[in-house]
Formats: structure tokens, C-alpha cells, sequence
């Protein structure tokens, strides 16, 4: 035992902490003690006060250590962001191809480092801007994204060498990360050159996004593949980004949110080990997060050094992993959407950049902030440049990217850190006594949960115990109008005559020989990837992938579960 | 006799999955007494139609945050009219534009919540403007 604190300071601390509660005690008898229970939002109780003997357990070289080093409390990097600030990494997508690439181009140009894709609910959810169940949702979420000459469009310029892109897709991952090593091909641009993140994290679909197509079971087995595609082939990229964001958004608390993610995690390298038979260390260190940073300020900076830490923990002392990459959990950290209000609207700049902080402050790789007009409809380029403009205040104004991990040390903060983690070790455990999150999702253990914390959550903003500025406290009834981009109709025509274009031109044996070599692959469990991308070149489109997933796997419904 | 309680279908059209606000309304009609049926996401106009007639409910409420709700709230008055289902009240939420409440009242949604709203304002219009159907 390394304690921090000599024998001498705890009894000091204790003795000026009773003296201290006796001043506060007498201080209520005359009435100024203050409110009596004070919570996060998450409403994790928060004492008044935090005071050497609430971090008296803390060992430091078990539980703090250096940055770089394990248990990677204070960040995976030696050098912090001094080496490497964060990328800059701001989310989107917009109509057509053409307008999301226009879109790309003004962000880079205006100092943005990494690209983070957003596709239409058709793409994501697996249709052609064509189906019946796209009618009136080509383009309005994000970008259409059909075939590889969409594609194509919207790489068009785009240095794929140089630049990392992230997508959000997870049932088509497969698909569309085809279509990207199909791209950087035919740019002249190897596999072992380009980098990016897909998120293709399915079991946080089940629990809280609801971006579903097949069932679990064959949802983790099209991960796994991808994961040891990459590992072989495409070595920079990292074929998921295990996502705690949705399930927050979705109403979970800080700890839901943290334990869920890490448990989810476990799941995935569980399956790979299992399925693939692939040492761990051969495919642990390309394995990523991603975070919301919600309101509550300490609170996100905990959940994010108690996040760093449960993993290193967990894949040395649970998988055994050797190398040290394996032990380091990096994430990517989005502000909190479902923290902004509709409610005059300007506020949300305010709120997006205490939000960005927490996460600088927590320590993210990477980081998208939201814009303020996000909450009514995709962001305008003025509403987005703010927002970038936010993160460049953050790194090269503020200061705070200066020193490694500057919270550490805090009695509150590593306390509150300490809870965090405890805390979500039991909802681990739980879910291991369960058999496993798959186990957990068919029970709608963790759907339940956080149905209970958004229901508790919403009684709590009703009745005014958590204050929404401008929603239920200091409302008003002047109305601040801001600038509402409308995503035109047309987008949805114009992408459906495109995508007939190319079904008339291509190679209709070819592709319906790839499929089928698909098909085959999903029944043998041989690894799908190589049959993707030579479909994808043939010009098969999102859906029709999706169509052979649907057929061999069959289709998750929604229990609806309230 | 007395009367029937109020039966609700709390339904998600299209293919979005923000089904935050969806789920929290429908817990809180059910402890406010109302019967409550949840359809789950993923849900074509043409089911939830098909369902509210099925379930014989008396108010249909739609939630839809993509955009696509210009589309798929008209769509689902429209049906319940086609099959002699006027009398079956639909109403809406999610991030709906101030610009798009004309055309959405124009197309008989009968009332449009959005965030901010508070669930026993929403609960109140209910009692105030649901009978049971006879």
C-alpha cells in the first residue's frame, strides 16, 4: 500500500473537517447552511465538501501513476496534448454527396483536422434512397450515400493519405467502409495508408440508438470480421468506435453510459478472441471510443479518467493484454445534444463550450462540439464555424492544454473519479452474472435502466429540481429566431435518378455474381470484407448488401420497451 | 357504466431512432392512467395505421426528430381517413420548425409538442380533448 497522504495529514484533515462541520452545523441552526441535497445531473449525490480522507484508500502508483503509463489515468500520451492536440473532428453530412463535400472543404479549409461523416437514416439504416421506406428522408439527417460513386463524389479532393474520416454507420459498416477502401484505391492510396474510425458498435443499437438490422448474434459476428479485416489489411484504421454517446442521449446517467461502454467492449474482444481466434494484442490497440460530454462538469471529466482507467485495468488483468496499446482506451468526445435547448437558442454556444472543456479537461483525442442551432435542424455553416471556432478558443487561447491531467490530485475530483469507477464495476459485474451484454439486451436490463433515468430525469426538469435555462427557469416569451436550414425535396429526386443512372450502367451479372459470393460468406463464415469491396466496385449499392444480411441473418424488430 | 379509459398508440414513424422523448411520454400516460401501446422505432405509416385501428385507440401520437415528418405525419392521417378511421385524433412531437406547424395543422394534426413541453401540459390536453370512442 502506497497511500497519498502521511498518517499526520489524514488526522490533520480529519480534525479541520469536524471542525469545519461544527462552524456549518451552527450556521444551520441560524439558518445560512444552504440547500440540503445537492446532485449531478446524472444525480449522483455531491457532498458540500471533499477533504484528503475521501481519497485516503488512493494508491498512487495503482491508481494515478504518470501520463502514458498505466493504469493511463492522466491520458494515454506522455506528452498530452503538448504532442498531439486533439483533432479537431467536426460531425456532418447534408444532402447529396456534392453539398457534404462542399461542407468538407469549408471545414478543412477553416482549420478542422479530421472529417466525421453523418448519412441520411436511409443509409443508415441500411435502404437505397429509393426504397419505400426512404419516402421523405433522402439527404434530411445527413448525406445519401447509395453507391460507390456517391462515394466517390463525396471523397472527391479529399487527401485519403492524410486525412482521417470517421463514419457513423453501424448495421452497413461493412458496406460503406468497402466503399472507402474502394475509394483510396482508386486513388492510388493503399489500404495501409488510410485511416479512420468506423463506429460499428451494433450492441449499443440494441440498447439505445436504435440503428438496427439483424439481430444481435450475426451483428457482433459482421464486427468481428471487420475487426480482423483490419487488423490484417487496413492496419491504421479503427474498426470501432464503442459508443456510450447514444446511450446517453438516450437518458442514461453518467455511470449507465460508462459502465454499458466498457461492457460492451468486453463483448466485442470476447467475440474476436472466440470467433477469430486472434490474439488479443493483435487487434486491442485499434480498438476506440466515443463519449458524450454531457453538462455536468466534473462529473464528464471523471467518467473520462475513470473510463481510462476501468480499461487498462480490464483488457491487462481480464485479456492479459501485453502490449501496452492495448491498454489504452482513446475516444472521441461529441458535446451533449440532448443538453441544448430549442429555448433560446444562443445559450447553446455557452453550453457547448463548458462541454468542450469537460472533455479537454477528461482528456479526448478527439472532439466534435455541436452547433447551437443543432437542436432544430442540421447545423448552417455559420452555426458550425462557431462551434469549430470553440474548440480553437479552447486549445489556443485558454491555456488549458498546457499542463498534463491538471485536475489530478483534487480531492473531488479523484474521489468523484473513484465512484464513477466503482460504480460502474458493479453494473460489469451485474452484466457478466447475466451472461454477457447480448445476454443483458434480450432481458432489456440496460433498455430499462436508462428508461428509468430519462423518466426520472424528465420528472426532475417538471418540477424544477434540475434547472434548463430558458426552459423551465428564466424562460421568456421573445422568441430568439435564428437562420433554419431546410434541406430541399428536391435533394430526394435528384439522388433517386442517380442511383438509376448507375443501376442502367453497371454490370448487372457482375454484381449479382458478388452478391451471391456475399451470400455464401455469411453461411460459411468466411470473412465478409473481401466480398464487400468487390461488390462495392461493381457498383452494388448500400441496400443491396444489406438485402443479402437481411436474407441469411433475418431482421430485428423493437421491442419497444418503455 | 362507466366510462372506457382513454386508449393511446405512442408510435414512431419511418426510420429514425430518437426514441427518448417517445418512450418517456408513454410512461408518463401510463401513470396517468391512460392505456398505453408503444410501437417500438421503425414503424411505416401504413403499420401504425393499421395498428391504431387494430388496437382501437382513441389518439395516435406521432414522435419524429429526422425531418421526415412533413412525409410521414400526413401520410398517417391520411390512411386513418381511407379506412374509416377519422375519429382516431393524431398528434405530433419531435423537432418540428415553427414553419412546418401550417402544414401539419392543414393536414389534421390535431396538436404539436416540442421539446420544452412538459408532461403534465401534454397529459392535461389529452384529458381536455380525448373521449373514448363510443
Amino acid at each position: 500500500m502506497n497511500g497519498y497522504f502521511s498518517k499526520d495529514t489524514l488526522d490533520r484533515s480529519a480534525e479541520l473537517t469536524r471542525q469545519w462541520e461544527e462552524e456549518i452545523r451552527r450556521a444551520a441552526a441560524s439558518g445560512s447552511a444552504g440547500a440540503p441535497r445537492r446532485s449531478t445531473v446524472s444525480d449522483l449525490e455531491i457532498k458540500r465538501l471533499y477533504t484528503p480522507e475521501d481519497i485516503a484508500g488512493l494508491d498512487f502508483s495503482r491508481d494515478i501513476g504518470a501520463p502514458g503509463a498505466f493504469p493511463f489515468l492522466r491520458g494515454n500520451q506522455p506528452t498530452g496534448y503538448r504532442g498531439r492536440t486533439w483533432t479537431f473532428r467536426m460531425f456532418s453530412g447534408m444532402g447529396s454527396a456534392r453539398d457534404t463535400n462542399a461542407r468538407w472543404h469549408m471545414l478543412l479549409r477553416e482549420g478542422q483536422t479530421g472529417l466525421s461523416t453523418a448519412f441520411d437514416f436511409p443509409t443508415l439504416m441500411g435502404y437505397d434512397s429509393d426504397s419505400p421506406k426512404a419516402r421523405g428522408e433522402v439527404g434530411k439527417c445527413g448525406v445519401a450515400i447509395d453507391t460507390l460513386d456517391d462515394f466517390l463524389t463525396l471523397m472527391e479532393g479529399i487527401p485519403m493519405d492524410r486525412v482521417t474520416t470517421s463514419m457513423t454507420i453501424n448495421p452497413p459498416a461493412t458496406a460503406l467502409w468497402a466503399m472507402y477502401c474502394a475509394a483510396a484505391e482508386s486513388k492510388g492510396v493503399p489500404l495501409a495508408a488510410i485511416g479512420g474510425t468506423i463506429q460499428n458498435d451494433m450492441l449499443k443499437e440494441f440498447i439505445a440508438q436504435k440503428t438496427f438490422m439483424c439481430p444481435p448474434e450475426p451483428s457482433v459476428r459482421l464486427i468481428s470480421d471487420t475487426v480482423e479485416f483490419g487488423a490484417r489489411h487496413v492496419p491504421k484504421w479503427n474498426t470501432i468506435s464503442i459508443s456510450g454517446y447514444h446511450i446517453r442521449e438516450a437518458g442514461s446517467t453518467a455511470v449507465q453510459e460508462l459502465a454499458f461502454t466498457l461492457r460492451d467492449g468486453i463483448e466485442y474482444v470476447e467475440d474476436v478472441v472466440r470467433r477469430k481466434g486472434l490474439a488479443v494484442d493483435a487487434f486491442a490497440p485499434r480498438l476506440s471510443f466515443f463519449f458524450n460530454s454531457h453538462i455536468d462538469f466534473f462529473e464528464e471529466i471523471c467518467k473520462m479518467r475513470a473510463a481510462r482507467r476501468i480499461w487498462a485495468r480490464v483488457m491487462r488483468e481480464r485479456f492479459g493484454a501485453k502490449d501496452p496499446r492495448s491498454w489504452w482506451m482513446r475516444f472521441h468526445t461529441q458535446t451533449a445534444g440532448c443538453s441544448l435547448t430549442a429555448q433560446q437558442p444562443y445559450n447553446n454556444v455557452v453550453r457547448t463550450a463548458l462541454e468542450a472543456l469537460a472533455a479537454v479537461l477528461g482528456g479526448t483525442q478527439s472532439l466534435h462540439t455541436n452547433s447551437l442551432d443543432e437542436v432544430l435542424c442540421l447545423p448552417s455553416d455559420h452555426a458550425v464555424e462557431i462551434a469549430l471556432r470553440t474548440q480553437q478558443i479552447i486549445a489556443e487561447e485558454t491555456g488549458v492544454a498546457d499542463t498534463i491531467d491538471p485536475l489530478a490530485g483534487s480531492y473531488f475530483v479523484e474521489s468523484l473519479t473513484n465512484e464513477m469507477e466503482a460504480k460502474a464495476w458493479e453494473y460489469i459485474e451485474k452484466i457478466d452474472a447475466m451472461g454477457g451484454m447480448r445476454a443483458a439486451i434480450d432481458k432489456g436490463f440496460p433498455q430499462l435502466e436508462i428508461a428509468d433515468a430519462a423518466y426520472r430525469f424528465q420528472q426532475q426538469i417538471d418540477a424544477q429540481e434540475k434547472v434548463m435555462v430558458g426552459v423551465n427557469k428564466y424562460a421568456t416569451d421573445t422568441k430568439q429566431e435564428i437562420p433554419v436550414v431546410d434541406i430541399d425535396e428536391r435533394v430526394e429526386e435528384e439522388q433517386i435518378s442517380r442511383l438509376k443512372t448507375v443501376k442502367q450502367r453497371r454490370d448487372s451479372r457482375a454484381v449479382r455474381r458478388h452478391l451471391d459470393d456475399l451470400r455464401n460468406a455469411c453461411r460459411s463464415g468466411e470473412n465478409v470484407m473481401p466480398f464487400c469491396i468487390a461488390a462495392v466496385k461493381e457498383r452494388a449499392s448500400v441496400q443491396e448488401i444489406c438485402d443479402v444480411y437481411r436474407e441469411v441473418f433475418g431482421e430485428y424488430r423493437d421491442p419497444g420497451l418503455y | 357504466m362507466a366510462e372506457r379509459t382513454i386508449r393511446i398508440m405512442v408510435a414512431k414513424p419511418g426510420l429514425d431512432g430518437h426514441d427518448r422523448g417517445a418512450r418517456v411520454l408513454a410512461r408518463s400516460f401510463r401513470d396517468a392512467g391512460f392505456e398505453v401501446i408503444y410501437t417500438g422505432c421503425h414503424q411505416s405509416p401504413e403499420q401504425i395505421a393499421a395498428a391504431a385501428i387494430q388496437e382501437d385507440v382513441d389518439l395516435v401520437g406521432l414522435s419524429c426528430l429526422s425531418g421526415a415528418h412533413r412525409y410521414l405525419f400526413p401520410r398517417v392521417v391520411e390512411l386513418l381517413r381511407q379506412q374509416g378511421a377519422a375519429d382516431i385524433t393524431v398528434i405530433g412531437g419531435g423537432i418540428i420548425p415553427d414553419q412546418d406547424f401550417a402544414l401539419l395543422t392543414d393536414a389534421g394534426i390535431k396538436a404539436i409538442f416540442t421539446p420544452g413541453a412538459k408532461l403534465d401540459a401534454i397529459v392535461a390536453w389529452v384529458r381536455t380533448n380525448i373521449k373514448p370512442r363510443t
